[in-house]
């Protein structure tokens, strides 16, 4: 009876956890969307430079890591492949993997380490001094000023970030297929193009944009409710950590459940 | 419920600013505040006195809105705001400014944009008159040449009274501080406490300050309130303070430690308070 009481409150808890989000991706919706047509302009400088900092500052590390994983997504298939004297099918193989699930993936956990958290400790620490106290009692809304940004930023530069990650990705396979797997530069760069259809891209990137979402949604949502004190501040960044990484994972199963189903 | 409306909206045409009735805010199952009533008339400095833990923070944070309260009325300019939409709360909060304990002052913002933020988000004023206005609050508080400071290079009492300049920024009808010497050297406190005697005389502010400094209290009160475990136990002027015999006001002006407990099981009890220890 107690184990069911227990189940039954945790599916609760988590069900209202993603209420909590879904309301804040909602009102981050409406400021965007319809309260500039109703005189609270949206903060484009300030979307701006989150987007600097959330996209352009990643390119660095994310472009190493989708390079390696790549080259090692090329020589693992090809310890398979070689056996069947399939190695020509390793540019295929490597391109369809990357576009489909590792770019977006890869994204999402770069940008989980690097953005998720920086919102959930800007936000925590804003509450711990009573920033957004302050917004709030000047009459300003701190979803449209603090929160609206960042989404805007996310769902534009994680798609963007998304096909610098695929592209990087088929490079570092590439230079496996060049070296070990009679490619020329120009055919391996032939055997993706044919290998990949514009679905292949579309589905990744809308991915890509629900990951967005979701990463952001969680660390606003996780740096709103911090409590007092620097601890709780940490807390909350750890929190936003793990639970970002947990719910991409469950919103990258159910897309890919239902683009497996949808053809 | 509309003939109350109309009696305090009645009165709010006159001199009351502030009126609370029979307030109750609780934390999940903890009541803070029991029921506290108390009124405000246009142009006073009432200064709200307690020890920690005794509840004039939340009443604080209730009085403008951070906190909801379970029970009562909060009438602020003729609208209870306990009940009011968010939209008629924002109204009222852009004739109210707040200075926070540790000033607030958004950290990735200059001093003049911290200033300046309220100004940007509620009035269509070119930055030109923005700009003067500025400069105009920061001299009200001696700040001047202060504008291109961030928050981090402010000492304590300067970022207190750069936040006072924010607050100011909207020239507000009523002020509201929260513990403004706390954590000052006797020196700045006394400098601070002389901002608000300033700026009351200046502009004949209505305003609400929450502190435990008695010197403090003292020196810019009108009328001050005692309160103590989520209850008023006094109100009166500064004199009807001093007068007062409720132990509990006595214990507080005169600075007097809790009793020393001699027992093990008497010092848990006093930690438990109702519950039984045993």
């Amino acid at each position: 009876m107690e184990i069911a009481y227990e189940i039954g409150a945790s599916v609760t808890g988590g069900l209202a956890y993603v209420g909590s989000l879904a309301s804040l991706g909602t009102q981050a919706a409406y400021f965007t969307f319809v309260a500039p047509f109703r005189g609270k302009p949206l903060r484009w400088q300030r979307a701006v430079s989150q987007a600097m900092d959330v996209g352009v500052r990643a390119l660095p590390i994310l472009s190493l890591i989708s390079f390696f994983v790549g080259l090692i997504l090329a020589l693992q298939g090809a310890y398979e492949l070689r056996k069947l004297g399939a190695l020509n099918l390793i540019a295929q193989g490597v391109a369809i993997t990357i576009t489909r699930e590792l770019g977006p993936l890869i994204t999402a956990i770069v940008v989980i380490g690097r953005s998720g958290s920086a919102f959930a400790a800007e936000l925590g620490t804003m509450r711990v001094t009573e920033e957004i106290d302050a917004l709030e009692t000047m009459a300003i809304n701190p979803i449209r000023f603090l929160v609206t940004p960042k989404f805007l930023a996310m769902i534009v530069m994680l798609p963007c970030l998304t096909i610098w990650a695929d592209f990087m990705g088929i490079f570092g396979g590439s230079v496996f297929g060049v070296s070990q797997a009679d490619f020329t530069w120009a055919s391996y760069f032939q055997a993706t193009t044919d290998a990949l259809l514009m679905r292949d891209i579309v589905t990744g990137l809308i991915k890509s944009i629900m990951f967005g979402i979701t990463i952001t949604a969680v660390g606003c949502h996780e740096g709103l409710s911090t409590g007092g004190g620097a601890e709780e501040v940490g807390r909350s960044v750890t929190r936003a950590v793990v639970i970002s990484l947990f719910l991409v994972i469950v919103v990258d199963l159910v897309f890919t459940t239902l683009f497996f189903y949808t053809g | 419920m509309a003939a109350m409306h109309s009696q305090f909206a009645d009165d709010f045409s006159g001199k009351t600013m502030i009126s609370v009735r029979d307030l109750r805010v609780r934390y999940g199952e903890r009541e803070i505040l029991h029921g506290v009533n108390f009124e405000v008339k246009h142009g006073e400095t009432m200064v709200i006195m307690g020890g920690s833990g005794s509840g004039k923070s939340t009443l604080l944070r209730a009085l403008v809105g951070l906190e909801k309260p379970s029970a009562g009325e909060i009438w602020l300019k003729g609208k209870d705001i306990a009940t009011i939409s968010q939209e008629e709360l924002d109204d009222i909060r852009k004739q109210i400014g707040m200075s926070f304990q540790g000033g607030a002052l958004f950290g990735s913002m200059s001093v003049r944009d911290n200033v300046a933020l309220p100004l940007r988000e509620h009035t269509e004023l070119e930055e030109s008159t923005i700009e003067i206005m500025i400069r105009l609050k920061l001299q009200h508080v001696g700040l001047t040449g202060y504008e291109e400071y961030m928050p981090s290079q402010l000492s304590g009492g300067m970022k207190k009274r750069a936040a006072v300049a924010r607050a100011l920024a909207m020239d507000p009808e009523i002020l509201f501080f929260d513990e403004p010497s706390a954590g000052l050297d006797p020196i700045i406190a006394a400098g601070i406490d002389t901002l608000i005697l300033d700026l009351k005389r200046a502009f004949r502010m209505t305003v609400i300050v929450v502190t435990h400094e008695l010197a403090s209290a003292f020196l810019i009160a009108d009328r001050m309130i005692l309160i103590d475990k989520g209850n008023i136990v006094a109100t009166g002027t500064k004199e009807e303070m001093k007068a007062n015999q409720h132990p509990r006001v006595r214990q507080f002006l005169d600075r007097v430690p809790e009793p020393e407990v001699a027992q093990e099981l008497d010092y848990l009890q006093m930690l438990t308070e109702d519950v039984r220890v045993s």
